[in-house]
């Protein structure tokens, strides 16, 4: 089973965003089309995903669906590199893809201009303008980390995305603890992104009214595996 | 890569950063010694290398965990591990950060902690210069025993014992240094051994510590 999206209206789109002052997506990422092939990944010692296939064009998102446990997590941290794929083959390094997981990875002691430097400096980011446009951060660049709320510390979580310059963003729920506000300025974050030539692999349960993203559900490629004899905690039915 | 090393001092410094629990804990070592032995100078002149080593190694050790554990649980490893830095280069530089907060302090109070210790004069050379080439060691060999038990909760003991072996022959050559120093021998070959082991350990270590880190991501 694979998807595969047709190319519309690149070109246009790339027109469109002529005046965005992000860090260049560098020129031979552009037009790359993100493959994956018959991928099986594991998590810990479990084969959780087989089988999976799809194709992202740049410009394109895909929304990745499928209850808990399905391995959305699992598949987007075996893309990022994280865990190696036990099979299958993929179009693309983990190099291009920027994945940001549950967890917003914020220093408390940290305020959010240093945050934004250091994260600009590792992914060689010339500036964090983009960044801070992109998530509204003005206001808050002084401020301390853990002076900041829930939805605050996701928004200069998220806006790390913007400064890594990487061409696919996999995105592992990056709407929790977003108000709805937040949730619509994140979307244009991400339609931004795509209208530049980027991609995205999103994991949500929300919808987050991206025109043109297409749906994938993850629970047909579900590895067909014995859990009660892997885990004891299964066999009893606890769940 | 400075941006992570000065990232990491500036944490370190900050509350709730650690720097100056090792040197607290060698300080507190240094001021109770005396008092446990007893008033017997020439006691405590023989014995002060020993300790000194000693201490310097467990405040080493005491602040082991804290080299990845806090990157590890708010999900800063696992963007360090896909950012552009090679891992073996994060595990250098932590072990680095490491070394300044206690390795470089610990090196710096030896000198006036030996005094309370009432060690000779003759020796400070020696056991300073050891401490300066043998605490590299400590800090990355130290790192390794951080990577490997970084995804368990209070895994401290673990990282103790996994780490002590390891640490035997920084010691030995290291104290050894001090007493030759203390009683006016040569001192050359052991500190010749201790820069060997942290040449060594700086150059190994960093590639195991990255592979261990790996593990634990997966």
């Amino acid at each position: 089973m694979s998807h595969k999206y047709a190319r519309k209206g690149h070109s246009s789109n790339r027109q469109r965003c002529a005046g965005f002052h992000g860090p260049p997506l560098s020129a031979m990422r552009i037009g790359m089309e993100f493959t994956v092939t018959d991928l099986a990944c594991r998590r810990g010692e479990l084969t959780v995903l087989s089988g999976v296939g799809f194709s992202v064009l740049p410009g394109n998102a895909l929304v990745l669906r499928g209850p808990n446990g399905s391995g959305k997590t699992t598949l987007l941290r075996c893309l990022a590199g994280l865990t190696p794929p036990v099979a299958g083959r993929l179009s693309f390094e983990s190099d291009q893809v920027a994945y940001a997981g549950h967890a917003d990875a914020l220093k408390t002691q940290m305020t959010v201009q240093e945050t934004l430097s250091f994260w600009a400096r590792v992914y060689g980011a010339a500036h964090t303008n983009a960044a801070i446009e992109r998530f509204t951060l003005a206001s808050l660049l002084t401020r301390r980390i853990d002076t900041l709320s829930a939805g605050q510390k996701r928004r200069v979580s998220l806006s790390r995305l913007v400064l890594s310059g990487r061409p696919l963003w996999a995105l592992d729920e990056p709407t929790v603890s977003l108000d709805t506000n937040a949730v619509a300025q994140f979307a244009s974050a991400v339609e931004a992104h795509l209208a530049s030539g980027g991609a995205a692999l999103i994991a949500t349960h929300i919808d987050l009214g991206l025109r043109d993203a297409q749906v994938m559900d993850l629970t047909p490629f579900r590895a067909d595996v014995d859990h009660t004899t892997l885990d004891p905690f299964l066999s009893e039915d606890a769940f | 890569m400075i941006a992570l090393v000065k990232r990491d001092l500036a944490l370190a410094i900050r509350a709730g950063g650690g720097f100056g629990l090792g040197l607290a804990f060698f300080l507190i070592l240094c001021v109770l010694v005396p008092f446990g032995v007893g008033p017997e100078p020439a006691l405590l002149a023989r014995i002060a290398p020993g300790i000194l080593w000693v201490g310097a190694l467990l405040a080493a050790l005491l602040s082991l965990d804290r080299i990845f554990q806090f990157d590890y649980e708010d999900g800063t490893l696992e963007v360090l591990a896909t950012a552009p830095l090679p891992l073996e280069g994060v595990a250098l530089v932590k072990a680095l950060a490491h070394w300044v907060t206690t390795g470089l302090p610990l090196t710096l109070a030896a000198a006036p902690l030996g005094m309370l210790l009432n060690l000779p004069a003759q020796a400070v050379p020696a056991l300073v210069l050891g401490l300066a080439l043998g605490t590299p060691a400590l800090s990355v060999i130290g790192a390794f025993g951080a990577a490997l038990t970084v995804g368990l909760k209070r895994g401290g003991l673990l990282i103790s014992l996994l780490v002590l072996p390891l640490y035997m022959p920084t010691l030995l050559y290291g104290a050894d240094a001090a007493r030759r120093g203390a009683a006016g021998l040569e001192a050359s070959t052991p500190l010749l051994l201790l820069a060997g082991i942290s040449a060594a350990a700086v150059a190994l270590m960093p590639f195991v510590t990255a592979a261990a880190l790996r593990m634990n991501l997966r």
